[in-house]
């Protein structure tokens, strides 16, 4: 894990990191969400975003999914690059095909859970690895089954997302994430939406999944008690630049930076 | 093109000209009558009174949902029948009217019913007149909002106004088909045709504007 | 009054004719609903502005006007020669189909942006984001309006009479020639196409109904009667702003 220092090191696969932002610049008209943004992750690691709201911590993850695309700067996720693509030796803006074939290693779960309400919960699993992975449909569907044994609802497969509570429909749209087997996980405020008796269960559900698998997260929350919990490091964002980062310990125990002290002492 | 003259369409062009004029009359006297009966129609059904209330929603639903071109048959055939006999344009702009008032009615509606209930209680609590709450508070708001929904009608009672051409007016397309099978030539219809669509489209912009001034 | 011979020989066929043109032009109207309306949602703007020339092109069109244009003037001109059901069929499928594009590109516009990014993360392609998310969800919104434009097809088809289509509309009027008897023919072909507009109406509140359970929604059930049309905001007719 390292932030904001050297970008020069030369984006590998080396195994020490899966993911890497090198001067990425994210604007939205004139305001600058992300500044010249470096940082790292290695893989199998769980790092937390954390800092104030419209600090650019969704738009990184908004980046990786790419659903958005940065205005300046490269993104690699496994050595692969989401952004360009090398044609001999020459980077051009990457096309769909290209963007189609790195985006298989990452998966992505909403604040909104975003699940598809014209499919039941089995479908909304299953569809993606039918279509996409060319999975076959038993086989999709055995997996499905084990997911949602794994988030806990076995028992609502046939139901459609709008007969489920916010925590369930979240619950199945981890499993669904998980269903396409990726490498990366992010986590984008995933329970800033449910009632608070709902969170647990979902937060529950995630911790089982970080300790059990080798899964790399990446996480937006505001849940400090969760970020506690899974992350192995933490990074403090604000106004677009990485303004500290180091383990969850030090962190929220004994932060350097002056604005990190006060955003936690406002939320904690 | 196997056969297109130009000197068919220009000796059509006079004839054209009379078409038009009585395309627009028609649409002007149309309007005139959907938008005033429409109205008469959309606070009928709102009457607290059932014997009113049923029948006016019963008559403008069927007249909704059949035909206009044989409302025109009715109008023409069996109206002289009992009642007064009119000419085939005056039939026309009757019938075309008589049912774009349904649709207008249903606008109207809309309109009153999008109007806040603050405002039927800021005129109670005003003492307002009843009568003078509808002339002064509630339908000019109403009204406002529905503009361009009556206009896209209007442009719709355009596009229909052909059919008056079935009973026998010298409408635009009346004109065409006269000079058509007068002169055994085609021009007509296309060019009958093309300018329904000329005179179509700045209208539908017209409206998508007025819906952007009005209604936002 | 009308003979029964009469009757058996030209109305009922007659009545069997207007169903036949309703149900051919509604479905190519429906063809060209979806094609139009899904083409004028593509990222790509050439086909987007074609697309939209069609639409614009075809609602300024009076489906009269057309339909004479194609049984009269299309065989002088190009040399073709259409059935006259076919020309009917045709001016009929193309015109509304315009509206009905317009049904279809609304509707899309209005799934949650959010549904298309879940479908971006789960890596779909364009064409099975459209064909497995977009559509299956746009569709209960498309089904009330959609009923509206198939009443407005169905009075649309009498039109056909004055190509010589020997629908129930041409038969009232043979049958005007032959007994003078005017009010009780109109007016039977006036409750016939309310009745066709009825049924249809019930058929598409199934249809609703369907759409609606298929992604979870219970629609509250109207009473037998409650108006032909929908109450939706879309006033497909005019293809209207909205």
């Amino acid at each position: 894990m390292s932030t904001d220092q050297n970008p020069s090191v030369p984006g590998s696969k080396d195994g020490t990191e899966l993911i890497r932002f090198d001067r990425v610049t994210k604007r939205f008209g004139s305001n600058t969400v992300l500044d010249n943004l470096d940082f790292t992750v290695a893989p199998g690691k769980h790092v937390t975003l954390i800092g104030p709201s419209g600090s650019g911590k969704t738009t990184i993850l908004r980046l990786l999914m790419t659903l958005i695309r940065p205005d300046e700067g490269t993104i690699r996720v496994d050595g692969d690059c989401l952004t360009h693509e090398d044609k001999g030796g020459v980077l051009h803006p990457a096309g769909e095909k290209h963007i189609r074939e790195v985006r298989k290693k990452i998966g992505m779960v909403f604040q909104q859970f975003n699940l598809f309400p014209n499919m039941k919960v089995l479908r909304n699993i299953t569809e993606a690895p039918v279509h996409v992975l060319g999975m076959s449909k038993d086989e999709a569907e055995e997996r499905a089954r084990e997911l949602l044994e794994l988030v806990g609802l076995t028992e609502h497969i046939d139901k459609y997302p709008t007969q489920l509570s916010g925590g369930q429909q979240q619950r199945v749209a981890i499993a669904r994430a998980l269903a396409m087997r990726p490498q990366v996980l992010l986590l984008d405020e995933v329970t800033s939406a449910l009632d608070p008796e709902l969170v647990a269960g979902v937060l529950d559900v995630l911790r089982d999944i970080a300790h059990s698998t080798d899964i790399t997260m990446l996480c937006v929350t505001h849940e400090m008690n969760f970020a506690r919990d899974i992350s192995d490091d933490v990074l403090m964002f604000d106004q677009g630049k990485v303004i500290e980062s180091g383990s969850p310990e030090k962190i929220f125990n004994d932060p350097e930076n002056e604005r990190t002290r006060e955003f936690l002492s406002a939320i904690l | 093109m196997n056969s297109w003259s130009w000197s068919v369409v220009q000796e059509f062009m006079p004839r054209f000209w009379d078409g038009v004029i009585i395309t627009l009359e028609a649409l002007a006297l149309g309007t005139l009558i959907a938008f005033t009966l429409g109205l008469f129609w959309a606070l009928a059904q709102r009457s607290s009174v059932r014997w009113i209330r049923v029948p006016v929603v019963a008559f403008t639903e069927f007249v909704r949902n059949t035909p206009l071109l044989v409302q025109l048959f009715f109008l023409f055939y069996v109206v002289p029948e009992w009642g007064p006999s009119m000419s085939a344009l005056t039939t026309g702009i009757v019938g075309l009217g008589l049912h774009y008032s349904t649709y207008t009615a249903e606008v109207y509606r809309a309109g009153i019913d999008g109007v806040p209930a603050g405002q039927w209680e800021a005129a109670t609590a005003l003492n307002l007149p009843r009568v003078h709450t509808w002339r002064a508070v509630i339908l000019p708001q109403a009204i406002r909002r529905v503009v361009p929904a009556l206009g896209n009608y209007v442009v719709a009672m355009l596009k229909d106004s052909p059919m008056i051409a079935v009973i026998g007016a010298l409408d635009m397309l009346g004109e065409a088909r006269a000079f058509s099978n007068e002169t055994f030539t085609s021009e007509a219809l296309t060019v009958v045709g093309v300018a329904f669509i000329l005179i179509a489209y700045p209208a539908s912009l017209l409206m998508r504007y007025l819906e952007r001034r009005l209604v936002h | 009054m009308m003979t029964s011979e009469f009757f058996e020989s030209w109305f009922l066929p007659g009545i069997w004719i207007t169903i036949q043109v309703t149900v051919y032009s509604a479905v190519l109207a429906a063809v060209v609903s979806f094609t139009v309306g899904t083409l004028r949602t593509s990222q790509f703007w050439i086909v987007r502005f074609l697309a939209g020339i069609y639409f614009e092109i075809f609602r300024g069109t009076s489906a009269l006007v057309f339909m004479f244009w194609m049984a009269f003037a299309v065989p002088l001109l190009f040399g073709v020669q259409f059935l006259p059901m076919g020309a009917g069929v045709l001016a009929l499928g193309l015109t509304y189909g315009a509206y009905g594009s317009e049904i279809v590109r609304g509707a899309l516009a209005a799934v949650a942006p959010a549904q298309r990014e879940a479908g971006i993360a789960l890596n779909f392609t364009r064409m099975q984001r459209l064909r497995r998310i977009e559509l299956p969800q746009a569709w209960p919104e498309m089904v009330p309006p959609f009923n509206n434009l198939l009443i407005e097809l169905l009075k649309g088809t009498a039109l056909v009479s004055v190509i010589t289509v020997a629908d129930m509309t041409f038969s009232g009027n043979l049958l005007r020639l032959a007994t003078n008897a005017s009010a009780p023919i109109y007016t039977l072909l006036l409750v016939l196409y309310f009745v066709l507009a009825f049924v249809l109406t019930r058929g598409m509140r199934v249809l609703e109904r369907q759409a609606k359970a298929g992604i979870g929604q219970t629609p509250p059930s109207s009473g037998l009667f409650s108006g032909l049309r929908s109450k939706s905001t879309d006033t497909a007719v005019t293809g209207g702003v909205k």
